[in-house]
């Protein structure tokens, strides 16, 4: 068996335990809530957006250390960032922690990626793998529905 | 298995040693560092149960109430058996009494189907109450949803217990019928069915009692409780998955229409008019678990012979030794159970998520649920998204309860700085 903490590595531990970017905003241009039936876990990311620019971006729930962290790492390397950046940061998040194909990314955005490495570990952990989604599901149903509240679910 | 070698260490509450016990149980000797900690979501099998079934496939398998012929009886003559062993088990007055169902979710809805549009109408009402498990509050949705029912919740009290007093106030002339737990599964609280039934016969109503936690923790007894159902499943019993039991009281069941239409269940059919099997085989449509059924029988049959007041017994000294080592753990709040919890040990971590404290347990080879348990709406009156449930069968003993609480310490060592 794997050992638990390629799965809670630091960064991980601390991140669910001060999630950074914690807070509503206050009149988000984009905003959804994700939602995971199985286990109860809920988000809410909240966006604004200047033109194709993500201005400021934060989150609030309640989950696991996995989620919160992964919430907490997304709205770290996406602010600042544009629309397009943040499908493509998906993609390859998504590639990386499902263990499907990833592509090359661009120089900035793969030093990003790199913050989001310790995530991957849910890949020896199946059941945890939309854990570390939840949120990135949650933004992508955001940019999609604008100030309407979407709501995503995941199980 | 004879009862001497179960019996052999009497010195442990229940008159059984647990570890020995074990040795029945071949999971254990496939995962030799398994401390399971399950058994409220599905319980370990008996070799007895395991072998029995296989053995009924090897030697005495045909398809039942059909054939002439000597092995189509002795198939038959066993489903039968287990239907005994199910009145037996139930203390039920009549074996007619016993349908074989598939698991309590089943028992439910066949109910909710069945018995539900012939007896009530628009404007009756359903009464629950806040501990149910969603297998007895979603089937009495789609039920109100199909003839208008009114579906009335009933509240737990501050202690987590069934709130009887209220309970009481919200019994009318409108009440039709009082379909509620035994033992919340997601607690372990035990409601004083005794007294739910007394009160609701004195308004009119019928009963429904889920026995699905309780079932195989306790003695149940038909004629003394006076329910009009009671429901449980058999995997929770130590026996196989897919076969449960639905008790009614023969003559409301004599007055339900059939649930599903087939084979089995008719004595006559032609293309303009079908007549219907007396119970219980109106409500067996189609070629039954056979395995199944024999094989809850043999389920039963393990569990008569360590003995049901010796089970109990073994039950509340576990849970209290757990009650006491977890409560004894910082920032651990176990969910409250009322005045009498048996076998179901729920709990809340500070600072911990249900799923990371269950993953670092997991790594411990310490099997418990985390999540909901299906209680969706206790949950939520409780503020919480989940918790971590560890539940207790025959085969645990207090040293599973020691490296669960190592587990859950070492858990707090990696969470909580």
């Amino acid at each position: 068996m794997m050992d638990l903490r390629e799965l809670y590595q630091d960064i991980i531990l601390d991140h669910g335990r001060h999630p950074r970017n914690f807070r509503a905003i206050e009149n988000p241009t984009h905003v959804a809530n994700g939602h995971n039936p199985l286990c109860g876990d809920r988000v809410t990311v909240y966006l604004t957006l200047d033109g194709n620019s993500i201005t400021d971006v934060s989150f609030q729930g309640r989950g696991c250390a996995i989620s919160t962290a992964a919430a907490s790492l997304m709205t770290e390397v996406l602010k600042g960032k544009t629309v397009d950046d943040a499908r493509s940061l998906f993609a390859q998040f998504h590639a990386r922690v499902t263990g499907g194909e990833s592509t090359d990314l661009p120089e900035p955005l793969a030093d990003e990626m790199d913050r989001l490495e310790p995530l991957t570990g849910v890949k020896a952990f199946p059941a945890r793998v939309k854990c570390a989604t939840l949120s990135w599901h949650a933004l992508e149903a955001a940019l999609k529905g604008g100030d309407r509240v979407a709501t995503v679910k995941t199980e | 298995m004879t009862t001497a070698s179960l019996r052999s260490i009497s010195a442990a509450p229940g008159g059984f040693d647990p570890r020995r016990l074990r040795r029945d149980f071949p999971i254990f000797a496939n995962n030799p560092d398994l401390v399971f900690l399950d058994s409220a979501a599905s319980a370990q099998k008996p070799r007895s149960v395991i072998d029995g079934t296989a053995e009924y496939y090897r030697t005495d398998y045909a398809n039942v109430h059909r054939g002439v012929y000597r092995l189509s009886a002795r198939s038959t003559e066993l489903y039968e058996e287990a239907r005994d062993k199910v009145r037996r088990f139930l203390n039920a007055a009549d074996r007619r009494e016993i349908v074989f169902v598939r698991n309590t979710t089943e028992g439910i809805n066949l109910v909710a189907q069945s018995w539900g549009p012939a007896f009530l109408r628009e404007g009756d009402e359903v009464l629950i109450s806040e501990l149910e498990h969603h297998s007895n509050i979603v089937p009495w949705q789609l039920l109100r949803d199909r003839i208008g029912i009114r579906l009335v919740v009933a509240p737990m009290d501050v202690t987590g217990g069934l709130d009887l007093a209220a309970f009481e106030a919200l019994l009318s002339a409108r009440t039709r019928l009082v379909a509620m737990t035994h033992m919340a599964n997601a607690t372990g609280a035990l409601v004083p069915v005794e007294r739910v039934i007394k009160l609701a016969h004195r308004h009119g109503a019928k009963v429904l009692i889920d026995g699905s936690q309780a079932a195989p923790r306790l003695p149940v007894d038909m004629r003394a409780l006076g329910c009009d159902f009671y429901v449980f499943t058999g995997h929770k019993v130590y026996g196989p998955t897919g076969i449960g039991v639905l008790y009614a009281r023969f003559d409301v069941l004599s007055a339900m229409p059939p649930y599903q239409g087939g084979g089995e269940m008719i004595l006559h059919v032609s293309f303009d008019k079908t007549e219907y099997q007396e119970p219980p085989h109106r409500f067996e449509a189609g070629t039954p678990h056979i395995a199944g059924a024999i094989g809850l029988g043999l389920a039963l049959d393990f569990i008569e012979e360590l003995g049901r007041d010796n089970i109990l017994e073994h039950e509340e000294a576990l849970t209290g030794y757990g009650v006491d080592r977890l409560s004894r753990i910082p920032g651990l709040r176990l969910l409250g159970a009322g005045q009498r919890r048996l076998g179901i040990l729920s709990f809340d971590l500070e600072g911990i998520h249900p799923h990371d404290v269950s993953q670092v347990l997991d790594q411990q080879h310490v099997a418990v649920r985390a999540g909901h348990h299906c209680a969706q709406p206790l949950m939520e009156r409780l503020g919480l998204s989940g918790t971590t449930r560890a539940s207790l069968g025959v085969y645990n003993d207090e040293e599973d309860i020691n490296r669960l609480v190592a587990a859950i310490e070492s858990a707090r060592e990696m969470f909580v700085r």
